[in-house]
């Protein structure tokens, strides 16, 4: 085994084009766990964590763009607008993991369960990869194909992530065995985009990848509009319209019975997830945050 | 492959199979046993480190990665100050039992009590949630970080 060890993104890329079966290695919080436990013996690992171009951070004509090795707890501290992004990047692991986990890491991982990626749904963002003079981008769900299955090719590296900007509130949140330190049994991921007039909710660790609960958002979105509320969102909304919504969000799940949790226990989470995150999203709108 | 770093203010080498982690550098080749291995997961933050400043856990970093780079490790921290009395806070208030956990957590005390020198319970527990300990039962640990926070308030180095 072998260690390459690129100083720029260019360089790493020519490494990456003339050793394709190379593992690239960012945080390490999930690649150096199958390393030390011996289920992985790559020929060779392309150190990715020193790229001054996976850790920028930046903004343009509208759009935020979130290079792929940037760790979580620079999120958290510099991205605290994008509350749902900040909201799961502080829910991942602990400390230690979150001064090397990265967002480039999570999408590499395609877990289910990644708590990154929800947020990625609801944002509708595009996944930028790059090979020798070319970068294209993806939609998150043209990227992520199904548990641990991405449409990355042999010769790309993640560049970032880029998502258009939105107004409106909402929450990242997700349920475990303990408030911190856990992976999740289940999460959403819920939006109210005022731009677009649009809700949109994704949901992690309840299907074989992340899932919009498209019927859910079609109806709240709906339902606000019959309310009036996009317009003066002091509106209130009915309890079976919240309970509603929740049902819906419920049956968005395609869960299965694991160690972390049952089928019929992700549903029932997912059900008091959801009434939280619209409880939540409706009140800071009417406080008119 | 060699690895060429900076360990607690001293640069050191060491010839490593090139899937080392820092952890197995440090302990195996380095001879500093100070940071311990428990579970090789990320999970028990037994091996704790500082890798330019960043608490990180040393199991989860490779080697190489380390290179050119600056570790600070248990051993390497300065006693007669911060460190010192989170040590002596620990013995005090009963929170060392077999000890196996100990360095990992006053690496991560002593993280925190730099950044925040007054943290609230919810604080204190969220900032050693990467830390487990099979044998106090956490309660004696807490017990140790006010008593460390709380004196080196009153006497700032
Ligand atoms: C104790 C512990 C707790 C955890 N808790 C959580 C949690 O609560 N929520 C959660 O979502 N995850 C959790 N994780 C998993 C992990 O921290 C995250 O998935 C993290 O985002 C991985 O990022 P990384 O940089 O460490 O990835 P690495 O381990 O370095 O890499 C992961 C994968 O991505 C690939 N990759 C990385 N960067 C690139 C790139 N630029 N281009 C192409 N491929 C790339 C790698 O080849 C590899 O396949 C936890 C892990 C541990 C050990
Ligand atoms: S040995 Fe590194 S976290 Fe347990
Ligand atoms: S004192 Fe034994 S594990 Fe903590």
């Amino acid at each position: 085994m072998d260690v390459l060890l690129p100083r720029t993104l260019e360089e790493a890329l020519e490494m990456k084009a003339a050793h394709p079966q190379t593992v690239p290695l960012a945080g390490g919080t999930d690649l150096m766990v199958d390393l030390n436990f011996g289920r992985l013996r790559p020929p060779s690992i392309l150190d990715v964590s020193r790229l001054p171009e996976l850790r920028v951070l930046s903004r343009e004509d509208g759009h935020c763009f979130l290079g792929a090795g940037v760790p979580y707890s620079r999120i958290t501290a510099e991205l605290g607008e994008f509350r749902p992004l900040a909201q799961a990047s502080r829910s991942v692991g602990s400390p230690q993991i979150r001064n090397r986990g990265t967002v480039g890491g999570n999408l590499g991982t395609a877990s289910p369960a990644g708590d990154i990626l929800p947020v990625l749904a609801v944002y509708q963002a595009e996944v930028d990869l790059v090979r020798p003079g070319d970068t294209r981008a993806l939609a998150w769900d043209r990227f992520l194909l199904g548990p641990k299955r991405t449409a990355i090719a042999p010769d790309e590296l993640i560049a970032g992530v880029r998502w258009k900007v939105f107004r409106g509130t909402g929450s990242f949140s997700k349920i475990g065995t303990r408030n911190a330190m856990v992976i999740a049994v289940a999460s959403l991921c819920l939006v109210l985009d005022e731009d677009a007039r649009q809700v949109r909710a994704a949901l992690g660790s309840c299907g074989p990848t992340i899932l919009r609960a498209a019927a859910a958002e079609d109806y709240l979105t709906a339902e606000l509009r019959r309310a009036g509320s996009w317009d003066d969102p002091a509106c209130r909304l009915g309890q079976p319209v919240i309970d509603a919504f929740a049902e819906r969000v419920a049956d968005a799940a395609r869960p299965i019975d694991d160690v972390r949790g049952t089928a019929a226990y992700r549903r029932h989470g997912l059900r008091v997830l959801a009434r939280r995150a619209l409880a939540w999203a409706l009140e800071d709108r009417r406080q008119g945050r | 492959m060699i690895v060429r770093l900076q360990v607690n203010g001293a640069r050191r080498e060491a010839d490593v199979w090139p899937g080392t982690s820092l952890l197995t550098l440090l302990r195996d080749h380095l001879g500093l046993y100070g940071s311990k291995n428990a579970c090789e997961q990320g999970e028990c933050g037994s091996c704790s480190v500082w890798l330019d400043g960043e608490l990180v856990c040393s199991c989860l970093v490779l080697g190489a990665q380390a290179g050119g780079r600056e570790v600070l490790t248990v051993e390497g921290l300065n006693l007669e100050r911060q460190a010192g009395a989170v040590q002596a806070a620990f013995v005090e208030a009963g929170a060392v039992q077999c000890g196996f956990c100990t360095p990992g957590f006053v690496v991560a005390v002593t993280d925190l009590l730099s950044n925040d020198p007054a943290p609230s319970e919810a604080s204190i527990r969220e900032a050693l949630s990467g830390n487990l300990c099979r044998c106090t039962g956490y309660a004696k640990i807490l017990d140790a970080v006010n008593l460390a926070a709380g004196r080196l308030r009153d006497s700032p180095a």
